[in-house]
């Protein structure tokens, strides 16, 4: 196992890298440049200022001191919010937007597979109707309505919560509560199927016939089995939630990554981008990694390739 | 499963389709309906609307009313017509989108399933590394990237189009049309996996069999064999994309790098109404009723996707 993860850290490498080289190209070669975009500057200085910024000289050569830099773990200066370095604003937003991500994600997957055992069991019955009404709903009202619907019905009109802003534990109710139910409905549609071909299995049917408790025999036996195509949906989940915080970020005002990756695309910031893609990239081929890793854990048939 | 049986004559196979139970169903009957009247709203409601879709007026924040369905936004549009004019983009986004998603999973799913080898294992690596990597976050960029370049070349093309549109509207709908092709060019890989695995069942079966060996070629087997035997599968997923691309493109149009005003979205007309949400005033109608024609058509789609995959995909068929 060790070996597995070793060359997968190394698969890794070359992929981030290209991603980045993309990522840079593709951004310098939008028309334009990062400092001229409201009032053109005179020759010389703007030539100052592109050698400042190490964006003078052919692609090429600019793109290799980028990379050059990255190596060494410098991202560069961020061309919009002068004079502070991608270094210094990712130390700042990226923890804010992996505690509203992790939160979102324990809270969806948490609910998801209560909500989706609970429909199983109760199979064709109300219960079960109702939360697979209840699943497509969320799955079909896109996060930014939902929030929004939500600001206005429990900051507005019933202020329990505080519409927006980030620091106390009740301002990241909301936003998390906001982020994770399309997810609780998918991952809840997902354990419902499973579940229910699990129960259908000879070994649950040993289990109850040797009297177990019916909770036993579904949380505790059906239950590991059921939860594993959840376990690999847990990928396209996480890379699914970094996406969605980007307009959950902007709608609860959160200073996260989220609203500098909309600005700095805006504004052709392209070391902010180059950075914060990276970041995305990296999370998630990480957490991808122990996505499989606990599979293996969890189902030792699986071979890890 | 008469409709989808592997039997290659397809004699009255219209006449099964419109025998099947799925029609017997009051949500299929039900959503087909309701999408129905959106299609309808979205192509003839804006010519039949008395206003336009980017016509100022001094009555502005108007709420409903009856000369104003849907109230007036911050310039005194009428939001019930924008509406109008955010269902033909979005659905327009939506369709175009899963078509392209379509032609690009299907191709590579059957190449990958009916060649197996190493041209399988690289297609579904890449399908696996694409589902890993932030794949919105590429197509923000790339749209960021090509938007530019994209004005410039509007506008030289815009003389000859001139008799059909302005100059700006040019830009704006060059500028949609990539999001289409960007959108769809992310999302075929749940397409690609779900051919790749039935073409895997059905390559073994014997009429495939038979016609290899009568000798026919590789990509006759695959367009004139393969490909009818898909179609009910390809029609589910199709359905079930839509949803996701309109979804897709709200979002981006939601961040301000989708669809550009005047022309809306329903996604950039909800951010119109959540910028407005203060507690001081609260102008409700620039934010539920987009949110609420979004929301009927999303749902109303994912109920068809549904029923019709219960219905005519083998390996999803609901047990009992």
């Amino acid at each position: 196992m060790l070996a597995f993860i070793v060359r997968r850290l190394l698969i890794a490498l070359p992929i981030l890298l290209a991603v980045l080289v993309l990522t840079f190209l593709l951004t310098r070669l939008m028309p334009g440049n990062p400092f001229s975009s409201e009032r053109d500057i005179p020759k010389p200085i703007l030539a100052a200022i592109e050698a400042k910024y190490n964006l003078d000289g052919t692609l090429p050569e600019q793109c290799a001191s980028y990379i050059g830099g990255v190596l060494q773990g410098d991202l560069g200066l961020s061309t919009q919010y002068r004079n502070r370095t991608v270094n210094e604003i990712l130390a700042q937003t990226v923890p804010v937007s992996m505690t509203l991500g992790v939160i979102a994600f324990l809270v969806a997957l948490t609910g998801g597979v209560i909500l989706g055992s609970l429909a199983a069991v109760n199979h064709n019955q109300p219960a079960d109707r109702l939360a697979m009404l209840a699943a497509l709903f969320g799955i079909s009202i896109p996060n930014f309505v939902v929030g929004p619907l939500l600001v206005l019905a429990f900051a507005l009109l019933i202020p329990i919560f505080p519409p927006s802003g980030w620091g106390t534990p009740a301002q990241i109710i909301l936003p998390a509560i906001c982020l994770a139910i399309p997810f609780i409905a998918s991952i809840a549609r997902l354990t419902r199927t499973s579940m229910l071909e699990t129960l259908g299995a000879d070994y649950v049917r040993t289990a109850r016939a040797k009297g177990l408790a019916e909770r036993t025999v579904i949380f505790k036996h059906a239950l590991k089995v059921a939860i594993l195509p959840v376990v690999s949906y847990c990928g396209p989940l996480a890379a699914a939630i970094l996406t969605g915080g980007i307009v959950v970020e902007q709608i609860f005002a959160i200073p996260g990554m989220g609203p500098f990756f909309v600005n700095s695309v805006l504004n052709k910031d392209v070391f902010m981008i180059g950075g914060i893609v990276l970041v995305y990239s990296s999370l998630l081929i990480f957490f991808n990694l122990l996505v499989d890793v606990t599979y293996f854990l969890l189902d030792r048939r699986v071979k890890l390739a | 499963m008469p409709a989808t049986a592997t039997s290659p004559t397809k004699r009255n196979a219209a006449a099964r389709l419109l025998a099947h139970p799925v029609w017997r169903q009051p949500v299929f009957l039900g959503s087909l309906l309701i999408l129905l009247a959106i299609v309808l709203l979205a192509i003839f409601g804006p010519m039949i609307s008395p206003y336009s879709y980017s016509q100022i007026s001094e009555n502005q924040f108007a709420p409903p009313s009856w000369a104003h369905w849907a109230g007036t936004d911050e310039l005194g549009r009428d939001v019930f017509t924008r509406m109008l004019l955010g269902a033909r983009i979005s659905l327009l986004v939506g369709l175009t989108g899963a078509v392209v998603s379509l032609t690009i999973g299907v191709t590579l799913g059957m190449l990958a399933g009916y060649l197996g080898g190493w041209v399988d294992s690289l297609l579904m690596r890449l399908v696996d590394l694409l589902y890993s990597l932030p794949r919105l976050i590429f197509v923000i960029v790339i749209m960021a990237g090509v938007n530019a370049g994209l004005d410039s070349w509007a506008e030289s093309i815009s003389d000859s189009l001139a008799w059909l549109m302005e100059p700006d509207e040019v830009v704006s709908y060059a500028r949609i049309l990539l999001l289409f092709v960007c959108l769809g060019a992310v999302e075929w890989m749940t397409m690609a996996r779900i051919v790749r695995g039935q073409v895997l069942v059905l390559r073994e079966q014997p009429f495939i069999q038979a016609s290899r060996a009568l000798g026919q070629s590789n990509r006759r087997i695959l367009v004139r064999h393969l490909l009818p035997n898909l179609a009910g599968v390809i029609i589910v997923y199709l359905t079930l994309t839509i949803p996701v691309i309109i979804l897709e493109e709200s979002f981006l149009s939601y961040l301000g790098l989708g669809v550009q005003p005047p022309l809306a979205s329903w996604g950039s007309l909800v951010h119109d109404g959540a910028r407005y949400l203060n507690p001081i005033k609260i102008y409700w109608w620039l934010l539920v009723y987009p949110a609420a024609m979004m929301s009927i058509t999303l749902l109303a789609l994912n109920f068809l996707g549904d029923s019709l995959r219960d219905a005519f995909d083998p390996k999803q068929r609901p047990r009992n």
